[in-house]
């Protein structure tokens, strides 16, 4: 059958064309891309997860778990993509999934033969042994052949982007309840938010005939949303899907800006990730009718009733000429009456209920139940069992299948609340403990007229905003149908073959029963072990059928039996929306140094510093590995002069009349009496005694501080200082702020570095090694006039200066000391050339300060003062940290200079096992030096300090490195210190 | 989660960097008698229910205000919300 | 007079201006800035010299209060950051600290920000795809920090559109997220 000629909301004066497996169709304006199919008579949309069987539509909306296909294709093309929710656009292209060859011909089908082995725990049970075939062979094989869609390789080419909305009331779905109750809030001036996962507002009513006073639902919802629209404190959101209730009133949304577009225009997203703020929430989500399982009721066709009528109302689509409903309860006669009214055959109404009411225009089969179905690609007739034990064929190409209502509590159960069972509605309504500020009206609480639901919703908005100090008056509400709920439950038709409860995981009733025997018999285990409601629908329409079967195998009640609760995301959501704008290299934020610009223009190559991009090195015409560039930076330092920048250390500004104090426990040295223009290392130790963070404190004031971080520790050491200046000592006078961003700063290294600045350093400051001397700091002018900061300090182990500037000048002063320095053929160096030169100092860095190393393992035990309380002092004292076979800090140098040592190596006595038990401790920084024309390491060594000129092994499994080193004093260079002191 | 912010009024917990047991306020003094056992306490020793919590969360993203955030571990329901700083001199913390 | 040519935090000697659809978003550099934190026990009297020196009340919590030639918004309990054209106050954090004495604690932020002034209809839209704050709520002379793309930054509502103070270092990035935004958005 096809399209009916008369009805449906779809736009039939214009047609749309769109390719499902290749084959072309068309469709109009308004259908999805399920509606349009079965317009076309396309029945079979999909197969099934494990057994493969041929698959169609069961539902019409988004717990849809059969009809799942890719969607698009290259670098769009998107797996598991719902048929009932995809609205159709020129040009789409849809293929079925886990289907091969083709979607008639499944190869895999006949896992379907084999389904007595692929049973409940089957995977659990057969695949155990050996363990090692799991990963090799049983898993990959098993995904091949179970699954859903395939993703594409190809990047996405579409923009995503996220957003925060604010409202006083969140109404999430826009069916009657959420209408009556936006309107009720929207005329009260409420801000209000309204969001609705279909394309077209309405619910419920769109799929429906009945009026709400003289109009129909459709036309009612459209004079609604028209008025909403005009509300300047109204937001509507259509393809928009509340996806999680999060604490506190916040709620996850999805927005499907452009998923109805063959592709978004140009900078557009395809989708918004909302984080929606909102003081209260009312759920008004509706309710979705379950099936009844019933031997081979999965078949292409067979489909719930609400879905039936809403294809051939809302879309003027049916899947067959004639058809017949299989129900428990009132509602499947309204599908009968409506299909009959589009001039739909009905061939039968099958009604579990004895007392069945009569139909006008159909044969009613009271107490009778559908045994069996047939037709392998799409239904052909159903079997059914007469109230009177007889059978009946009938030749039907659609049932549907009315087992009732189930409110649709999703939402209510993401802050861990739990439905309740209400025996009236036969089904589980929202529990008392919902998510904070939430609410629920309409069909998912329970009411599931349409008078009931409007009234729901607006008297629940009322309520609402009365809480929140708005009053709301009553909106005038249509009259409109308020039939009882008339049910039986029924939940499966008894027999030996094959009943499916869960659709997209292939969970029949036996499995069920099987879970029952096998003793797993709560709902949390019999969700795990047959997999039912674990698919990407959650058992929308499954987990209920699912539950009561067992209720039925253990003779309790379902009340007793309970039911397994959802979780977000409500339905599922792409990475790219997670991700947003934050992508490739955009995927954080990039901080750039001062001297970027030139550093480019110069050529050097950048590394990635925790969000820093830093010139690792500058390499120059004939260089042809990394290694020649940084030896050249490193010897042309230590011979005249190189410049680096530093500005990336984290730099806090520290003052008030107890800023020397203040320091004075935070590093466990002494600050307290440090000369003002003078700048000492410190060292900070947490509260646990083990080493965090290290740097320099220079005092410009006698009130002023500047406190130096790591790169990496810059913010953890600036939130460290203010817990202690606000939760430790809150009355000492101490002011923090960090200036990290603020200046420009570099380091000026070599025997000539004091010649080099003395060209740019305006003449009235003296910077000679007598007025200046190592460690000496001062508020200077350079250029003519420039304020700047200069520090004598020296990571290189030469004669040495950092000087800052406000940052705008920082690449005009780097430009200004190339040029200057010319004479000393001055050479800028990267954080290779850095680290090399640190390391042949010896000079402890991030690799040292891991995070399980002390101030003595560092060899600065007695930095610790035990003359004051500082942070971390107390508890690096204890015995543990203090034992004399502890770690120290060495140097290592390979007998061969040529023999490479590496960061991560292992120390063992020549000879020994390599095991944990022989380990003596590990090399922590490595390299080449220039200097000394071998490679150097330092590392901590079990009593190292005791172990100089021992030779030991440096191993790594991890890389086969095996190198003989002897131990040395980490201070390779220059450890008397007269360089820098010169 | 939404902290009510005492100065800021509710902000978002992804604002905010969270510390741990409010305890961490109480730091023993380091040159009294006894402070290998009293910082093994204050270092180690803390509570972790199930339920009421008072907890430090620093405003990182916001005012840089440390704040005591009482709240339920189990519902994230938080009862109240305290500047740090009041309440350390409210437990008779000073310089 | 000193002869270094400063760069703008984008790397220009000249502001970027970028006008998508209704939006403006311009680079603003000639803002010299500086952070005012009242000593202890000083809060009285630094409120009552910091108002002073302004010419206006100081800004109470997530406020930005304009004076006859300088401006200022708060940051954090007692402490505030001042705002004064860059030509005529380059030297605004040593005549704050001049002027404020033994009561505060004075430091130069000027090159620690990057500024865009943002201008034209519909920025509350642009804004929502940006940082949480509710700007329905923040009426002009609101300042708040709020994180845009991962970076703490300071959102001022001021009379003729918001003023973004980012990370400097970061300009690029905030620039790169104001603008497709912008680009998402109109």
């Amino acid at each position: 059958m096809s399209r009916l000629p008369t009805g449906g909301q779809i736009d039939r004066t214009r047609k749309i064309s769109f390719r499902f497996d290749g084959q072309y169709y068309k469709g109009h304006p308004g259908d999805t891309l399920a509606s349009a199919l079965l317009a076309n008579g396309v029945r079979l949309m999909g197969r099934s997860f494990k057994y493969h069987r041929p698959r169609g539509v069961l539902t019409a909306g988004s717990e849809e778990p059969n009809a799942l296909v890719e969607l698009r294709t290259g670098g769009r093309q998107e797996p598991n993509t719902r048929a009932t929710t995809v609205e159709l656009f020129d040009g789409l292209q849809a293929h079925s999934q886990n289907a091969w060859p083709s979607l008639k011909f499944d190869a895999l089908a006949i896992n379907d033969r084999l389904s007595n082995f692929l049973t409940a725990g089957f995977y659990y049970k057969t695949f155990m042994w050996p363990a090692a075939f799991w990963e090799k062979l049983y898993e990959p094989i098993i995904r091949r052949a179970a699954g859903l869609g395939s993703i594409t390789t190809k990047p996405d080419p579409d923009l995503y982007d996220k957003g925060f909305l604010h409202c006083d009331l969140l109404v999430i779905g826009a069916g009657p309840a959420g209408l009556a109750a936006a309107l009720t809030a929207g005329r009260a001036g409420a801000r209000v938010i309204v969001a609705d996962e279909d394309f077209r507002m309405g619910g419920r009513l769109n799929a429906e005939t009945f009026t709400l006073g003289a109009q129909s639902g459709a036309d009612w919802t459209a004079q609604v949303v028209a008025e909403l629209a005009s509300l300047p404190n109204v937001r509507l959101l259509s393809r928009t899907t509340i996806f999680g209730a999060f604490d506190h009133g916040v709620y996850g949304a999805v927005e499907r800006v452009s998923d109805h577009l063959l592709t978004p225009a140009p900078d557009k997203p395809r989708q918004i990730l909302w984080r929606i703020y909102s003081k209260r929430a009312l759920l008004c989500a509706g309710a979705l009718e379950r099936p009844i399982a019933f031997a081979n009721n999965d078949r292409p066709g067979i489909m719930t009733a609400s879905a039936l009528r809403a294809y051939v109302n809302r879309w003027a689509a049916s899947p067959a000429e004639t058809v017949a409903v299989f129900t428990n309860n009132d509602d499947g006669h309204r599908t009968a009456s409506d299909l009959l009214a589009a001039g739909v055959k009905v061939a039968a109404v099958i009604d579990t209920r004895e007392d069945a009411p009569a139909l006008q225009g159909a044969e009613v089969l009271a107490g009778a139940q559908v045994t069996d179905t047939a037709g392998r690609l799409g239904l052909k007739s159903v079997t059914v069992r007469l109230a009177n034990g007889k059978s009946r064929k009938l030749d039907v190409g659609a049932l549907g299948v009315a087992g009732g209502w189930n409110p649709n509590v999703a939402l209510t159960c993401h802050q861990r609340g739990r439905p309740v069972w209400n025996n009236a509605i036969a089904a589980f309504v929202p529990g008392a403990e919902l998510p904070q500020g939430m609410a629920v009206a309409g069909a998912a609480q329970g009411h599931f007229s349409t008078h009931a639901a409007l009234h729901g919703g607006a008297d629940s908005a009322r309520r609402i905003l009365a809480d929140i100090g708005i009053s709301a008056a009553a909106p005038d509400l249509p009259q409109a149908e308020d039939a009882p709920v008339n049910i039986t439950p029924f939940w499966h038709v008894g027999g030996t073959k094959r009943a499916w409860l869960d659709f997209q995981n292939d969970v029949t009733v036996k499995d069920v029963k099987l879970a029952h025997q096998e003793n797993f018999r709560s709902v949390e285990h019999l969700k795990r072990y047959t997999t039912l409601g674990m698919a990407t629908d959650q058992g929308k329409t499954s987990n209920m059928g699912g539950l009561a079967v067992m209720a039925e195998l253990t003779g309790k009640s379902i009340e007793a039996t309970g039911t397994t609760i959802f979780r977000p995301p409500y339905t599922p959501v792409s990475m790219g929306a997670l991700a947003g704008r934050s992508t490739g290299r955009d995927f954080k934020p990039t901080r750039l140094t001062p001297s970027h610009k030139w550093a480019t223009e110069q050529g050097a190559v950048f590394v990635e510093v925790g969000m820093w991009l830093r010139a690792q090195w500058f390499p120059r015409a004939g260089e042809k590995t990394w290694r020649e560039s940084v030896d050249r930076e490193v010897l042309a330092t230590r011979a005249s002069v190189g410049v680096c920048d530093v500005t990336t250390l984290g730099k806090i500004d520290v003052q008030g009349r107890d800023a020397a104090a203040f320091l004075n426990r935070i590093y466990c040295n002494g600050f307290a009496k440090l000369a003002v223009g003078r700048v000492r290392y410190g060292l900070m130790l947490r509260e646990d005694g083990i080493a965090m963070d290290d740097g320099t404190a220079a005092r410009l004031a006698e009130d002023h501080f500047v406190v130096t971080t790591t790169t990496a520790n810059a913010v953890p050491v600036y939130r460290h200082m203010e817990f202690a200046r606000q939760c430790l000592w809150p009355d000492m006078d101490v002011q923090l702020i960090s200036t990290t961003e603020a200046w420009a700063q570099f380091a000026v290294a070599g025997p000539n570095a004091r010649k080099l600045l003395q060209k740019i350093v305006d003449p009235e400051f003296d910077i000679s090694n007598d007025a200046f001397p190592f460690m000496a700091c001062g508020e200077i002018t350079v250029c003519g006039g420039l304020r700047a900061r200069l520090f004598r300090i020296s990571f290189s182990g030469e004669l040495a200066y950092e000087i800052a500037v406000p940052t705008r000048y920082g690449d005009a002063l780097i430009r200004r000391l190339m040029q200057a320095g010319e004479e000393f053929d001055v050479t800028p160096y990267g954080t290779e050339a850095l680290g090399v030169m640190r390391i042949e100092k010896g000079h402890a860095a991030g690799n040292e300060l891991n995070g399980q190393t002390t101030a003595r393992d560092l060899g600065m035990g007695r930095m610790v003062s035990d003359k004051k309380d500082s942070i971390g002092a107390v508890l690096s004292r204890r015995e543990g940290l203090n034992q004399p076979d502890g770690l120290r800090l060495v140097g290592f140098k390979p007998k061969n200079p040529k023999a490479r040592v590496l960061a991560g190596a292992h120390l063992l006595e020549i000879g020994a096992d390599m095991t944990a038990a022989n380990d003596l401790g590990y090399v922590t920084s490595a390299c080449y030096s220039p200097c000394l024309k071998s490679f150097i390491a330092i590392g901590f060594l079990k009593a190292g300090d005791e172990r100089m000129g021992d030779v030991l092994r440096a191993a790594s499994p991890l890389t086969g490195d095996d190198t003989e080193v002897e131990i040395v004093s980490a201070h390779f260079i220059d450890p008397e210190g007269e360089r820098l002191r010169a | 989660m939404i902290i009510n912010h005492p100065l800021l009024g509710p902000c978002d917990a992804q604002e905010f960097t969270y510390k741990g047991d409010a305890r961490l306020i109480d730091r023993p003094d380091g040159m009294a008698d006894g402070a290998d056992a009293a910082f093994y306490n204050y270092a180690y020793l803390r509570d972790n229910p199930a339920g009421q919590h008072r907890e430090l969360w620093f405003h990182e993203q916001g005012d840089r205000s440390w704040l005591v955030v009482t709240r339920n571990t189990v519902t994230h329901e938080i009862t109240q919300v305290e500047l740090a700083r009041d309440v350390a001199r409210k437990s008779g913390r000073s310089a | 007079m000193h002869d270094l040519a400063p760069l703008t935090a984008l790397a220009g000697t000249t502001p970027v201006q970028d006008s998508i659809g209704p939006v403006t978003i311009t680079e603003a550099p000639d803002w010299a800035l500086a952070s005012v934190a009242a000593r202890l026990g000083q809060e009285k009297a630094c409120s009552t010299a910091l108002a002073s020196v302004l010419g206006a009340d100081i800004p109470g919590v997530a406020a930005h209060t304009q004076g006859p030639a300088m401006s200022a918004f708060w940051t954090g309990p007692h402490i505030w950051i001042v705002e004064a054209p860059y030509d005529s106050h380059e030297d605004l954090a040593a005549m704050l600290s001049a002027k404020l004495g033994e009561c505060a604690s004075v430091t130069e932020q000027s090159d620690a920000w990057v500024r865009f002034d943002v201008t034209g209809d519909g920025i509350e839209r642009l804004f929502e795809r940006l940082c949480n704050l509710d700007l329905a709520k923040l009426g002009q002379g609101a300042a708040r920090r709020s994180v845009i793309e991962h970076l703490g930054c300071y959102v001022i509502r001021g009379t003729e559109g918001i003023h973004v103070y980012g990370p400097r270092s970061s300009a690029q990035s905030l620039h790169h997220a104001l603008t497709s935004a912008a680009r998402a958005v109109f």
